[in-house]
């Protein structure tokens, strides 16, 4: 269980966190989605301790991070991969985050061995891992132990296919079992395939959250037809609220009941499609696309 | 709506959520366990185990050439004395200096930080590390200069000559602790290995040739230099007593050049962000 209250981050007069709240529940997963340079690891970086929030505050299992006695075996952290001594050995930097979480030394071998490490692959020196080896690194000293939170900033980075569909699995397991899992993404699809509950984060605040199926419906139905005003009269007669644009008719009403009517009615359907009007796809390009970030009130504003 | 807290609830209300098996709150990871942590990064990557086996290598190299070049009938231990302690005149500051920036070059700190959340925890068993590795090489060192000192009355067929006593032996170990305190304090104010390098040589190599080009045209400089040099009294520990003035002028310079940057790297460790 992760809950940030109020949470902002200022560097000089620029916000890089402005007013986040939001909270990650045990036995799911939390996708914390957001263009780059969004404020997700900053975000993260004061969960954890290492960055000093200007006001709010992050509880991780009902207290601040710095108060945990041993963090290690409650909260598994991978915040950046690369952040190793390239001169040590894969199995050395588990050692040494064993030995700091007080483990017995078959630990290390079980993590290497849960993510899929050779013997050959541990001993090698940091520097000679690629990116994907070393995500896979700092996902087993995450996990080393034995925690009950995940926070995990960009894990599927630098992972094969295959390797994020593991990480994937692994992930839904740990959340099956009761653990709590936050992990960050700017690829909206990333986050689609593994996570319950999505919050969105643009420019340092949090302009959508709530789970998968709520934010990815889609707000109503594209239909089109030979003449739209009589399409959407027809509608409108069934109760339906529509409004009629570029030739379109945009119903609040789901595809079975806009295809019924229309049928009922008589009138042929050329198209008939789920609008994606304020879709969460369509809500992410506007972030990420750098034209829009001045306009973000007026999005805000559409969101709420 | 950005201000509103965002707790998803799960869909159907019921989701069964395992609850995970009861959990102990684990204990607290005690003062030692950080120290045989933090020892053991000295040691685990190529460049720290040369660099804590240069204090070795250097001491024999240095005793063997003294053997070799030196006049074999003058030899006593204070010659060996003084050919290892230079060497470990420089090693040392430079353990200090890497025991605290090579977290910060490598971004280790991250991990480091993540795991022990108190970083005066991790900075004090660091310290402490330092401190006992320098008395342990001296001692090495040391020993590979008395073992010189024997080698040579060996060859030479006269008694080895020990004419070091122990409170210079104290002393030259104090003043290698200072040293090393110094590059640690450094360290911990730049956070950055070269840097901090460069900073220990120019305060131990540069400043002491500036206050002597001080001194020589300004008398009051000459006189009372001992009062901010920390060199001047520092390097008289190395060959010779100290009177009480000098004591003093030692423990008020060490304040300047020691204690204050430690405070205020310190400080700035505390509170700065770990990237």
């Amino acid at each position: 269980m992760i809950t940030i209250e109020s949470l902002t981050k200022r560097y000089g007069t620029f916000s890089a966190v402005d007013n986040v709240s939001f909270s990650a529940q045990p036995g799911r997963v939390t996708g914390f989605l957001g263009p780059n340079g969004a404020g997700k690891t900053t975000t993260m970086r004061v969960m954890v301790g290492l960055t000093e929030a200007t006001s709010g505050h992050v509880h991780v299992l009902g207290r601040p991070f710095g108060a945990l006695p041993n963090p290690g075996r409650e909260v598994g952290v991978l915040l950046d991969a690369s952040a190793q001594h390239a001169g040590r050995t894969g199995r050395e930097i588990l050692t040494i985050a064993a030995r700091t979480m007080g483990l017995p030394k078959q630990r290390v071998e079980q993590m290497l061995d849960r993510v899929s490490l050779t013997e050959e692959e541990s001993g090698r020196r940091v520097r000679n891992y690629s990116l994907g080896m070393r995500q896979r690194l700092g996902i087993a000293t995450a996990l080393l132990g034995d925690p009950e939170v995940l926070i995990l900033d960009e894990p599927a980075n630098g992972l094969d296919p295959a390797g994020i569909r593991w990480m994937r699995d692994l992930l839904r397991d740990f959340a099956d079992q009761g653990g709590t899992v936050l992990l960050s993404s700017h690829l909206l699809h990333e986050i689609e395939v593994i996570a319950d509950d999505i919050i969105v984060i643009g420019n340092g605040r949090i302009v959508a959250g709530g789970t998968k199926q709520e934010l990815l419906a889609s707000t109503g139905t594209l239909a089109r037809a030979a003449e739209p005003v009589v399409l959407s009269r027809a509608l409108e007669a069934a109760g339906i609220v529509t409004t009629v644009a570029d030739g379109a008719v945009f119903a609040d009403a789901d595809l079975a009941t806009v295809g019924r009517t229309a049928f009922a009615a008589g009138i042929p359907l050329t198209e008939l499609r789920t609008a994606d009007g304020a879709g969460l796809e369509e809500m992410f390009l506007e972030l990420t696309a750098e034209s829009q970030r001045d306009s973000l009130t007026v999005l805000e504003g559409a969101v709420a | 709506m950005t201000t509103a807290t965002m707790t998803p609830a799960a869909l159907d209300g019921s989701a069964p959520v395992s609850p995970r098996r009861e959990r102990a709150v684990p204990d607290p990871i005690p003062f030692t366990r950080i120290l045989g942590v933090e020892l053991r990064k000295m040691f685990d990557t190529r460049a720290g185990f040369w660099l804590m086996a240069s204090i070795v290598i250097a001491s024999v190299i240095a005793t063997a050439l003294t053997i070799i070049l030196g006049n074999r009938d003058d030899l006593t231990f204070d010659t060996f004395a003084a050919s290892v302690g230079s060497p470990m005149s420089i090693v040392l500051p430079m353990i200090g200096v890497l025991a605290v920036t090579s977290e910060w070059s490598q971004r280790t700190a991250l991990t480091t930080f993540t795991l022990v959340p108190s970083r005066g925890r991790v900075i004090g068993a660091k310290l402490v590390n330092v401190l006992v590795i320098g008395a342990v090489s001296m001692l090495l060192a040391l020993g590979v200069g008395a073992v010189g000192n024997l080698l040579t009355s060996a060859i030479t067929g006269s008694d080895p000559v020990w004419d070091i006593p122990a409170w210079t032996f104290a002393q030259i170990v104090l003043a290698n602790e200072l040293g090393m305190l110094l590059g640690f304090a450094l360290g911990l104010l730049f956070r950055n290995s070269p840097a901090a390098i460069v900073g220990y040589f120019v305060v131990n190599l540069v400043l002491p040739g500036l206050s002597g080009a001080l001194a020589s045209s300004q008398e009051w400089w000459m006189d009372n230099a001992g009062w901010f040099d920390l060199n001047q009294t520092r390097f008289l520990l190395f060959d010779s007593s100290l009177t009480n003035q000098e004591w003093v002028q030692l423990g008020l310079t060490s304040m300047l050049w020691i204690v204050l940057p430690l405070a205020v790297g310190l400080r700035l460790v505390m509170c700065s962000e770990v990237k």
